[in-house]
């Protein structure tokens, strides 16, 4: 598509250009949220200087349009972070079926605050985590985006020892 | 109870278009495109129908989609699959167990608009199940041909496109939405122009919720007459209720408008171990928080919401027991707004500051009676002076809270704890 420079495989190519040809001919930059998303899943969940240069370069666009983008919202990480993203819910409807129990749980069990990621680099559980929209199964968190729901201490340890085994 | 964006929710493989069609799904659209019935009639039918938005504000959809800039040139259909008010848990059902009927309603009005393009923007967050699920049911509409170029040999053109979000409540008010898939940060624009004149890439934009769209098949299917009579007064139809917090059962149930509030509670086996309500806040955490008491008998309607002083919003209910402390739930949403308000506007950005600092004072027992008199005073200093109804939704649960708990926050400065633990 374009001979600018940057560091994507050819199938991360392919996968820009699906995402490009969603939008008119001169929109590129619509295009640069799906496209951070698919390259920080490919990059251990986060984005560093290099692959910003690189989808700004693909897409002609500038470098400050996608900076703008990965900082304003919330799923982009511009630091590493742990392997399996925690994300347990806070807001009222779990907050009423303390989730915050549920947050100090997974902190003890870890040995990690909210907002950090462990020392074997297995869990990050991220911090700020507003409505899932998931109320009616409150209290819930998600693992790596997948919904788990009614959450109890003892469930929460199953589904972090399977995580870890895997 | 009513079963219209719920009709599949119990069936076997809920999100094919297998089981869709086994509900004579589709059959609006290809009635209207078989029949050639106008734009102009699909518009009336569903202003007709009474069919208001879902989304929180309540706007008469067939009125929103007449206001379309008719002029001849490309329109843009935009679903808002955000899902972000607090308290909120229904699109994401529709998204993964019916959404062909999210997709036909999504077609429908894209031709009652004459947009050539629908996108359906899901919150990022749904990436791991309803982005998946939807992105299948557009690929076997495609393969039908309900989708796509030349649409059932009709020579109608029309492409549905999903798009995914990357966090960030802001993005569910519209203009921010459109912002965002123009690739931007999500700032809310200054109104007008009304995306109906100027709003994605700056062509005349309908944007209309999940639930919404996903009611348009049926309302064209029986007529608007039956929707109509669905519902109660002013408030036709239908509405997905979430009810969640202190229940023994938390479920999301689509009823008629005007269902009795202690009918939901019943669905719902009730409070939590048959404690006693306290507080009910009915349309996800920006709308007022009502008394229990005051609630109990109340219809479930946007009128009789309105008479005890609070509104229908998005049909998220929040039920809280005795047991709960109201200055930490406020304190909660203080600072949900606090973290999410994109401080384009002044009174926004340090006004929820303000709020969530002085409840997080309170709560730590540093508080006193002027902090309380402070809340008052910045919540109506935002209320009304700002780009979008951010604001307002800080200020709301503020100035409600403390008019129907204000002993609880009384009690919380004068003995720096909390009168129910
Ligand atoms: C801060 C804020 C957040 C909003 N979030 C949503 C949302 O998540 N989903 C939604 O459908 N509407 C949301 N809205 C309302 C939209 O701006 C818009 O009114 C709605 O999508 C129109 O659809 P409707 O008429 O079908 O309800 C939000 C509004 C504001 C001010
Ligand atoms: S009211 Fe708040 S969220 Fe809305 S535009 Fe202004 S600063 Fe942004
Ligand atoms: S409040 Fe936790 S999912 Fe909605």
């Amino acid at each position: 598509m374009t001979d600018a420079k940057h560091i994507f495989s050819e199938n991360m190519t392919k996968e820009i250009d699906l995402i490009r040809s969603k939008f008119p001919k001169d929109k590129s930059k619509s295009a640069i949220i799906e496209s951070l998303l698919i390259i920080q899943h490919d990059n251990n969940g986060f984005l560093n200087d290099e692959l910003i240069a690189s989808l700004a370069n693909y897409l002609s666009i500038q470098k400050i349009d996608v900076y703008e983008v990965a900082t304003f919202y919330s799923m982009f990480n511009l630091k590493p972070v742990g392997k399996n993203t925690i994300s347990v819910c806070t807001n009222v409807s779990c907050m009423l079926r303390n989730s915050d129990d549920i947050v100090s749980h997974i902190e003890k069990r870890l040995k990690i605050k909210i907002g950090e990621s462990t020392k074997d680099n297995k869990f990050y559980l991220k911090d700020e985590m507003e409505c899932l929209a998931a109320c009616n199964g409150a209290p819930m968190m998600q693992v790596n985006h997948i919904n788990y729901e009614n959450l109890t201490f003892e469930k929460v340890d199953k589904i972090l020892d399977e995580i870890a085994n895997d | 109870m009513t079963n219209l964006c719920t009709s599949t929710f119990s069936l076997k493989n809920p999100s094919s278009i297998e089981t869709y069609l086994s509900q004579d799904g589709y059959s609006s659209w290809k009635q209207i495109i078989s029949k050639q019935i106008p734009k102009s009639e699909v518009i009336t039918i569903i202003k007709e129908s009474g069919l208001k938005g879902k989304g929180g504000a309540g706007f008469s959809t067939g009125l929103k989609w007449s206001f379309i800039n008719s002029s001849d040139q490309q329109k843009y259909l935009v679903c808002n699959s955000d899902e972000s008010e607090p308290g909120t848990c229904k699109d994401r059902d529709i998204l993964r167990y019916n959404p062909h009927a999210v997709i036909e309603g999504m077609l429908i009005a894209s031709y009652a608009i004459g947009a050539s393009v629908g996108y359906n923007y899901l919150r990022g967050e749904f990436i791991g199940d309803q982005w998946i699920v939807f992105n299948k049911a557009v690929k076997e509409a495609y393969e039908y041909n309900f989708i796509g170029e030349n649409i059932l040999k009709s020579n109608l053109c029309i492409e549905i496109v999903p798009l995914i979000g990357a966090g960030a409540y802001i993005v569910g008010e519209e203009t921010a939405m459109l912002e965002s898939i123009e690739g931007k940060r999500g700032m809310p624009r200054i109104k007008p122009p009304f995306p109906a004149v100027q709003g994605l890439y700056g062509k005349p934009t309908i944007i209309n919720n999940t639930e919404t769209l996903a009611t348009v098949p049926y309302i064209i299917k029986n007529g608007s007459e039956w929707y109509k009579n669905l519902g109660v007064n002013d408030s036709d139809g239908v509405k997905m209720f979430c009810m969640s917090g202190h229940l023994n059962k938390p479920s999301v149930i689509e009823a008629p408008l005007g269902v009795p509030f202690s009918k939901l509670l019943d669905e719902c086996d009730g409070v939590l171990d048959n404690k006693k309500l306290k507080a009910v806040i009915p349309g996800g955490s920006s709308v007022p928080v009502v008394k229990g008491e005051d609630i109990m008998e109340t219809p479930m309607d946007y009128e009789s919401l309105m008479k005890i002083g609070t509104m229908l919003g998005s049909g998220g209910i929040i039920i809280m027991d005795e047991s709960t402390c109201m200055v930490s739930v406020l304190e909660r949403i203080s600072r949900f707004y606090y973290a999410e308000s994109c401080g384009q506007c002044t009174p926004c950005r340090e006004g929820t500051g303000w709020l969530y600092k002085t409840l997080v004072k309170i709560r730590s027992g540093n508080g006193d009676q002027s902090d309380l008199d402070l809340l008052n005073k910045v919540a109506n200093q935002i209320e009304g002076h700002c780009i979008c109804a951010l604001g307002d939704a800080a200020a709301m649960p503020v100035i409600s809270f403390l008019k129907h708990f204000w002993t609880e926050f009384e009690y919380y400065v004068d003995k720096k704890q909390s009168m129910v633990i």
